[in-house]
């Protein structure tokens, strides 16, 4: 027989996944580290400094994008948990009913529809409600994003939905406790890391969007994402690197945050 | 008279009609922001250009002649538009290659993964999750940096005496390639990993005491199980790859378009709205297209095996 033979083994598999994985990082830890280059190109290394960070942060073209990003992520994200959250309880823990599987399609389909399809609808309407109604706020671009975050809000608190027992709130209901009262102190308890993890996906999607808030926005409503295409399109600076890496480091922590979140046990 | 039978009814009635309206604000939003909008574009795609953008409230089958054809501006009669057919083929391959290079690289990863002990599982799992979450944008940009000419990679190479002068990836078709399979090798990784994570390695075990091969066992138990994740891969993949905006934006250059640059072209300088719309919706078949043939072949096969 054999020494260490294992039924789990493939060959070359373990190699082409720690290269697959070495490559994923390469790329991005080399943005990172010529973000701290001195060097007023991209091309040579400089020296280490933080200058170029100090560029990005004095710029009032990126200040305003970022915290214009920021304004619609978090309304959007919001939104679209909060109805997210409510499609889920309308669609999990029933007896199948007319129009469940209705529900579930129309709210997962903009996941079936490449963005620049849905950006360039979205462009279209917004031209014609402004030329209507006069409004030209970033109210648009809300109601994008809020659109397309819904499908990643709903799966995970369906997922959740689905493995929760309902014998907890048959018992709050056995002890006279109204719906709503059952709601608040025993589904919503048991709920919210699926929301919570529901309202970070969301809000890092509406964040990292770039297709359609390009086509949707109107003058002077760049986001960070759509300023930095704009930037990139015209010639890669240093200043890029920086924006980048902070934006990366904003990731990363929200990516903590939701493993944390989507661990914890109830 | 009411008997008990017919109270179940009612109160299932009044159930489904609170879960619909508990529903409404979800399927509302995304009926005003996301399918609505799409029927909009199917009748601007029969309308008449209008002379600064937007669109003449004029019936116009031109648009759709548009896609495939040019009409010459002395005698009016059509040729196919070469061009047109170029970035459609270069679209629809792109995708495509992009879809089977990610799962090759990443089925293999997906079961590295899923082999790990229980807990370094969930530490690959978020190794694979933070590129996932960090923007698309991003990681073109360090893709792009790796790749053009004072790049990383060609520095290495020269230094390495493999080459003496820097090899033009950037602006190519095999940049958009390079780019595309980067980003979107998580959304083919993740799905088959939660298909093989549940993989019930007993199966495999017996097959070797079949005295099955690794290649056999591979081919005709661990893929069959790992068909749904495959799919739904594939699916997560050749979706934004067949739409890509940002790649061919970015490591394209202005010569090597896809599907969107063309349409983005429409709605800008070229102010060519119906055939902007008319192309989209071309996008939009493409993807149903693939979607049925998938659904088709599943149903299919799940019959034979009942």
């Amino acid at each position: 027989m054999r020494k260490g033979f294992s039924v789990r083994h493939q060959p070359g598999f373990t190699a082409i996944a720690i290269a697959c994985f070495a490559l994923l990082y390469l790329p991005v830890v080399t943005l990172v580290v010529y973000a701290f280059n001195s060097a007023p190109s991209v091309a040579a290394w400089g020296g280490f400094s933080l200058h170029w960070f100090e560029v990005a942060l004095t710029n009032s073209d990126v200040i305003d994008a970022s915290v214009r990003s920021f304004q619609i992520a978090t309304v959007a994200a919001t939104l679209a948990t909060v109805f997210a959250t409510m499609a889920a309880l309308a669609t999990t823990r029933t007896r199948r009913y007319r129009g469940q599987t209705f529900i579930y399609a129309f709210i997962n389909q903009p996941l079936m529809v490449p963005e620049i399809v849905t950006a360039v609808a979205l462009l279209i309407i917004v031209a014609q409600l402004k030329a209507v109604t006069g409004y030209s706020g970033l109210g648009y671009l809300i109601a994008a994003h809020t659109a397309f975050c819904i499908p990643f809000a709903y799966l995970p608190i369906r997922a959740r939905l689905e493995n929760m027992d309902l014998s907890l709130e048959r018992a709050a209901a056995d002890l006279y406790a109204k719906p709503l009262y059952t709601f608040r102190r025993v589904t919503l308890p048991l709920l919210w890391p699926g929301i919570l993890g529901a309202f970070m996906l969301a809000f890092v999607l509406s964040l990292d969007d770039v297709v359609i808030t390009e086509f949707v926005k109107s003058g002077g409503q760049d986001t960070l994402p759509t300023y930095m295409l704009g930037q990139i399109r015209r010639g890669i600076t240093p200043e890029m690197n920086a924006i980048s890496t902070a934006f990366l480091l904003l990731s990363v922590v929200i990516v903590t945050l939701f493993f944390v979140v989507s661990r914890k046990r109830t | 008279m009411t008997s008990a039978n017919d109270l179940t009814t009612k109160l299932e009635a009044v159930d489904a009609r609170r879960r619909w309206l508990l529903a409404s604000p979800a399927l509302l939003t995304i009926f005003l922001a996301a399918i609505g909008p799409l029927f909009i574009v199917l009748a601007y795609s029969f309308l008449t250009p209008g002379d600064y953008g937007d669109v003449k409230w004029q019936f116009s089958p031109d648009a759709w002649i548009g896609v495939f054809f040019e009409r010459d501006i002395f005698d009016d009669t059509l040729s196919l538009a070469t061009a047109h057919v170029d970035i459609f083929w270069r679209s629809v391959k792109l995708a495509l290659i992009t879809t089977v290079a990610t799962l090759f690289f990443g089925f293999p990863t997906a079961y590295f993964m899923a082999t790990r002990n229980e807990r370094s599982r969930d530490l690959w799992q978020f190794l694979i999750t933070i590129p996932f979450w960090t923007n698309l944008l991003i990681r073109t940009l360090a893709i792009l940096q790796i790749i053009r000419n004072e790049g990383i990679l060609n520095t290495a190479l020269i230094k390495l005496g493999m080459i003496q002068e820097p090899i033009q990836i950037l602006f190519t078709d095999t940049a958009i390639l390079i780019g595309m399979v980067y980003v979107y090798l998580p959304l083919m990784v993740l799905p088959i990993y939660a298909s093989l994570e549940r993989l019930d390695f007993r199966l495999v075990e017996a097959g070797y005491d079949l005295y099955a091969t690794r290649w056999r066992v591979l081919r005709k138990i661990i893929l069959p199980l790992a068909k749904p994740g495959i799919i739904a891969g594939s699916i997560l993949v050749f979706i934004p790859a067949i739409g890509a905006f940002v790649s061919p934006s970015v490591l394209g250059g202005g010569k090597n378009m896809m599907f969107s640059n063309l349409i983005e072209l429409q709605f800008g300088q070229g102010r060519n709205w119906p055939l902007g719309s008319a192309l989209s919706i071309t996008v939009m078949i493409i993807v149903m297209a693939a979607l049925l043939v998938y659904a088709r072949n599943n149903s299919a096969k799940d019959e034979r095996h009942a």
